[in-house]
């Protein structure tokens, strides 16, 4: 699976036309020097050689060094995932804060006000960019309120601690979490809707249980299951979308990295950066499978 | 063209289909690899010959495999073992290929009209598209025939130009039962066809497959768990337990002097409607039935039979007797 | 109604009308209505979805039109730089000196030309592997679902980044690259919808009537799967759409000078015009949620049309 994901990888970062050897080298090199500097960066060899020997290294735990700054490859990943997971999973934790209850409230008082307006906010939530969003409360909240830094994780002059990186969180997290809410919050609203329907939740009504106990117990601990996966699927998106916020509010995570790399058609990161996505992304999946076998107790993995 | 059967020829004796010693076996399937953990005997090991222009019935409860049993004869679902003859040929592996040409001959009926009419199409598609797919009609004559196949389901020549939800259950599976005649079949299996019925369209029904027979020379393998239709319309009928023929005989001495126990309790559990006879000798079935996936050795039924003994636990009983065959050790008298 | 023409010796056996006529009584006696039309009475009762169609029309048509609508050419650059909204100039000028509005009207045909096409190629594409996958079955099936698990492992925008850096950007090649990592959940889609529907006893009948398969998948599976393919569709063209704007935004898509909405939000990115020149920003950005927003709302409503649940 992680090596089809390495092989597709690899082709696409291999057509690109540009190589790194010559964007980065004096025009004015002889030749001769820009052939040996090739050969020192194994450029010469054939595609599945070059692919044989990355994989080699990979399996050693060497992702390669960058060839721009010359530092270890999984260095430079490590340094920057951290910003990244920080910023995504508070924006997956506020996004879920948010968008549960909003859901259930919406469905459990259905067709009212409340609820229309609602369906409408998580519309908007959905549709909006997130690179105009970003912009709108930067301006908002940065430049007019001036309450919140307009980027960065940490103040340049401050030094640092938890509380200023929470500062620095809010909005880029928020404008993260403001599409995860929107998706969610219909979502929430129709399954529990659905379960809402269901008998149980009538004959527990019937024997007098209290409708607050009703709705939280008994029905969200059932609309749960296909909720959780539904976040669950979120992270490769929060991924993606962490480079458009990081490069808004210059956050110092994997997505800024990426652009850096583009840019500088910096291989060896860029392979290495889709392949520790692609972990991410299947590393939730089976976290998404093992909570779906402890919330619905009939599903069991042998 | 030089008709197949010489006109005067003995017809009966030759069977349409010859079905032996056939299994139809699920896999049952779990976790993420989908690994095969055991397999649901649906059909396992039946054999009956099935002659040209009768009927006979299939019964038992839900699950003993007389639908799937219905549907391997005719090549819908994959038989693990056993043969299947249509007249000289040996259709057993024949391949989906091979076998459209032979679709024209074997036809079926579905219990569920609503779910076995593409809701999308209009009953003149419906009735059209078999006919063109096996170019047993052309364009021109095309019209002509889905006339006639509406008026032979007793349907107004003007449904042609509607959609299925426009009609009643009873309707649509007058549509079912025209799309299966439009290629001129010689057998019909009828999966439970009047099962999703009202009581009294049951009847309409019934006697539309009975008349159609008549005028056709249909053969119909009639599956059913309503003893009345089965018993109204079939000329033999098949007891069907856990994947097995317990009783097999002609429909009046069947009902009349029923030799396997389950075939008496089938009889007794079916309400009837003449007072005088309701007192007499009932046998109570007992426990649910095993599963199929793992059937009781020995005798089928002797978890749940009021006359088990010791050898019904370990010996499996053959089906013998002639016209009228039981699968018992101690048949009732 | 008997025209003309040999019937053969089978068809005169065939019964005459018998006295088989239908008695029952509950005739239900409707107009033909097709499967469109009460998905398009249940779609008009949706305002939301009507209000989102008619704008979405509207922009099309905006779009087609676009060349009549503008008072400058998109490229000419004037003398002003940065310029407020003027009477010369709706929504003023942008950095080099040309008029926003009539490169807000013209990047609508890219937004639109993206959204469109990209969901052609890869929802044609995605459900054409879906359905021989499903219906084939097996080994194929396996071999399928595995190489959809793959491309759906990548972060979508992120991939997409390196993709088209490395092909280099440019308007098919991201309309392709987009098709080429959208199209496994289409065919998911497909697919699993074509398994429940091949339990269905109307394939069964297809298959014991004979159908050969292809008419089997395209007449009785592929109109029944519509719904679900349609209304992803739908959604796809909207996120299209954001994908294009974003990979914009970032320097990764249309090229300049051709106008985009993303490309032109992404010149907003310096404090300076975020503060004090909004007509460089808001109106693209506007642009984009409205077009997004209206496609979303006529997804939506073609959802509930579609697939009745109360």
């Amino acid at each position: 699976m992680l090596l089809g994901v390495t092989v597709i990888n690899f082709i696409i970062i291999k057509l690109a036309p540009g190589n790194p050897v010559d964007m980065f080298i004096d025009p004015n090199t002889p030749p001769e020097l820009l052939e040996a500097k090739k050969e020192m960066l194994g450029l010469n060899s054939p595609f599945y050689e070059q692919y044989w020997q990355w994989l080699r290294n990979l399996l050693h735990g060497d992702f390669g060094y960058s060839f721009s700054s010359y530092a270890p490859v999984s260095k430079m990943i490590g340094d920057r995932l951290g910003p990244t997971l920080l910023l995504a999973f508070t924006a997956l934790a506020a996004g879920l804060l948010i968008a549960i209850p909003i859901g259930v409230f919406s469905a459990v008082k259905h067709n009212s006000k409340f609820d229309y307006l609602m369906t409408g906010l998580s519309f908007i939530g959905t549709s909006i960019p997130q690179f105009f969003l970003g912009l709108g409360v930067i301006y908002l909240f940065a430049l007019k309120l001036k309450l919140l830094p307009t980027g960065g994780m940490k103040d340049l002059t401050g030094s640092g601690g938890a509380l200023d990186t929470l500062y620095h969180l809010v909005l880029p997290a928020g404008v993260l979490a403001v599409a995860v809410v929107g998706k969610k919050i219909r979502y929430v609203r129709a399954s529990m809707l659905d379960v809402l329907k269901q008998d149980y939740l009538r004959t527990a009504r019937a024997k007098g249980v209290r409708e607050f106990i009703v709705t939280n117990k008994h029905a969200l601990r059932n609309a749960l299951l296909p909720i959780i996966t539904v976040f669950g699927m979120e992270i490769p998106l929060l991924l993606g979308g962490s480079i458009l916020i990081e490069q808004i509010f210059q956050w110092p995570g994997i997505g800024q990295l990426t652009m850096q790399s583009i840019l500088s058609r910096d291989y060896p990161i860029l392979m290495a950066l889709n392949l520790v996505a692609a972990v991410v992304v299947l590393a939730t999946n089976l976290l998404i499978d093992i909570l779906y076998s402890i919330a619905d107790p009939r599903i069991k993995y042998s | 063209m030089k008709t197949l059967t010489p006109i005067g020829a003995e017809p009966a004796r030759a069977p349409l289909l010859r079905i032996e010693r056939l299994k139809t076996y699920y896999p049952i399937r779990r976790g993420v690899l989908g690994r095969t953990v055991g397999q649901v005997k649906a059909v396992d090991d039946v054999t009956l010959d099935i002659y040209p222009g009768e009927t006979i019935g299939l019964v038992g409860e839900s699950g003993c495999g007389k639908s799937s049993f219905g549907r391997t004869i005719i090549r819908l679902e994959e038989p693990r073992e056993g043969t299947i003859r249509f007249g000289q040929e040996d259709i057993t592996r024949y391949s989906e290929r091979r076998m459209r040409p032979l679709r024209r001959k074997l036809q079926m009926i579905f219990q569920d009209p609503y779910s076995s009419l593409n809701p999308r199409m209009r009953v003149n598609e419906i009735l059209t598209e078999p006919l063109l797919a096996h170019g047993a009609a052309d364009r021109r004559t095309v019209p002509q025939r889905v006339d006639r196949l509406l008026d032979m389901v007793g349907l107004p020549r003007s449904s042609r130009s509607r959609y299925p939800h426009e009609f009643s259950g009873g309707q649509r599976q007058r549509i079912g039962i025209a799309r299966a005649l439009s290629l001129q079949p010689e057998l019909i299996v009828c999966d439970e066809p009047v099962s999703a019925l009202d009581m009294s369209i049951q009847a309409q029904i019934l006697n539309l497959l009975k008349d159609l027979q008549q005028e056709l020379k249909l053969t119909y393998v009639f599956v059913a768990h309503g003893l009345d239709a089965v018993r109204y319309i079939s000329d033999r009928i098949a007891v069907m337990y856990l994947g097995k023929i317990v009783e097999l005989g002609d429909t009046r001495s069947l009902f009349e002097a029923p030799k396997h126990p389950y075939t008496r309790i089938l009889l007794n559990a079916n309400p009837i409607p003449d007072p005088r006879q309701r007192a007499r000798d009932r046998i109570v079935i007992e426990g649910e039935m095993p599963s199929p996936a793992n059937p009781p050795s020995g005798c089928r039924f002797h978890t749940r039979c009021p006359y088990a003994q010791a050898r019904c636990r370990q010996e499996e009983p053959p089906l013998t007797g002639g016209s009228h065959s039981v699968a018992c050790h101690y048949p009732l008298d | 109604m008997k025209r003309g023409g040999p019937l053969n010796a089978t068809e005169l056996s065939w019964p005459s009308p018998a006295n088989n006529a239908d008695p029952d009584a509950e005739v239900v006696q409707e107009s033909a209505e097709s499967y469109f039309k009460q998905v398009s009475a249940r779609f008009a009762r949706n305002k939301p979805a009507v209000i989102g169609l008619a704008i979405t029309l509207f922009l099309i048509l905006v779009a087609l039109l676009a060349p009549l609508l503008i008072p400058h050419s998109p490229y000419a650059v004037t003398a002003f730089f940065s310029a407020p909204p003027s009477g010369e100039h709706w929504l003023g000028t942008d950095q080099v000196g040309r008029d926003v509005w009539s490169r807000l009207i013209m990047a609508s045909r890219v937004s639109l030309l993206v959204g469109f096409s990209t969901v052609a190629i890869y929802v044609s594409l995605g459900t054409l592997i879906g359905l021989v996958s499903a219906y084939v079955g097996g080994w194929l099936d396996m071999i399928v679902m595995r190489i959809t698990d793959m491309f759906m492992a990548f972060p979508f925008l992120m991939v997409i980044l390196v993709v088209v850096s490395a092909l280099g950007a440019s308007l098919q090649t991201i309309i392709c690259v987009l098709a080429l990592f959208s199209w496994p959940t289409v065919a998911r889609l497909v697919r699993s919808s074509v398994l429940s529907l091949k339990q269905l006893d109307y394939v069964k009948a297809g298959r014991a009537l004979g159908l050969s398969a292809p008419r089997i998948v395209f007449r009785h599976l592929l109109p029944n799967a519509m719904g679900p393919i349609i209304v992803n569709a739908t959604f796809g063209i909207a996120n299209a759409i954001l994908s294009e704007a974003g990979l914009s935004f970032l320097g990764m898509g249309v090229p300049p000078p051709t106008a985009s909405w993303g490309n032109m939000l992404s010149d907003a990115q310096s404090l300076t015009v975020l503060t004090d020149q909004p007509w460089l920003w808001v109106p693209a950005g506007s642009m984009l949620l409205i077009t997004v927003l209206a496609i979303n709302f006529v997804g939506d409503g073609l959802r509930d049309a579609l697939d009745p649940k109360e």
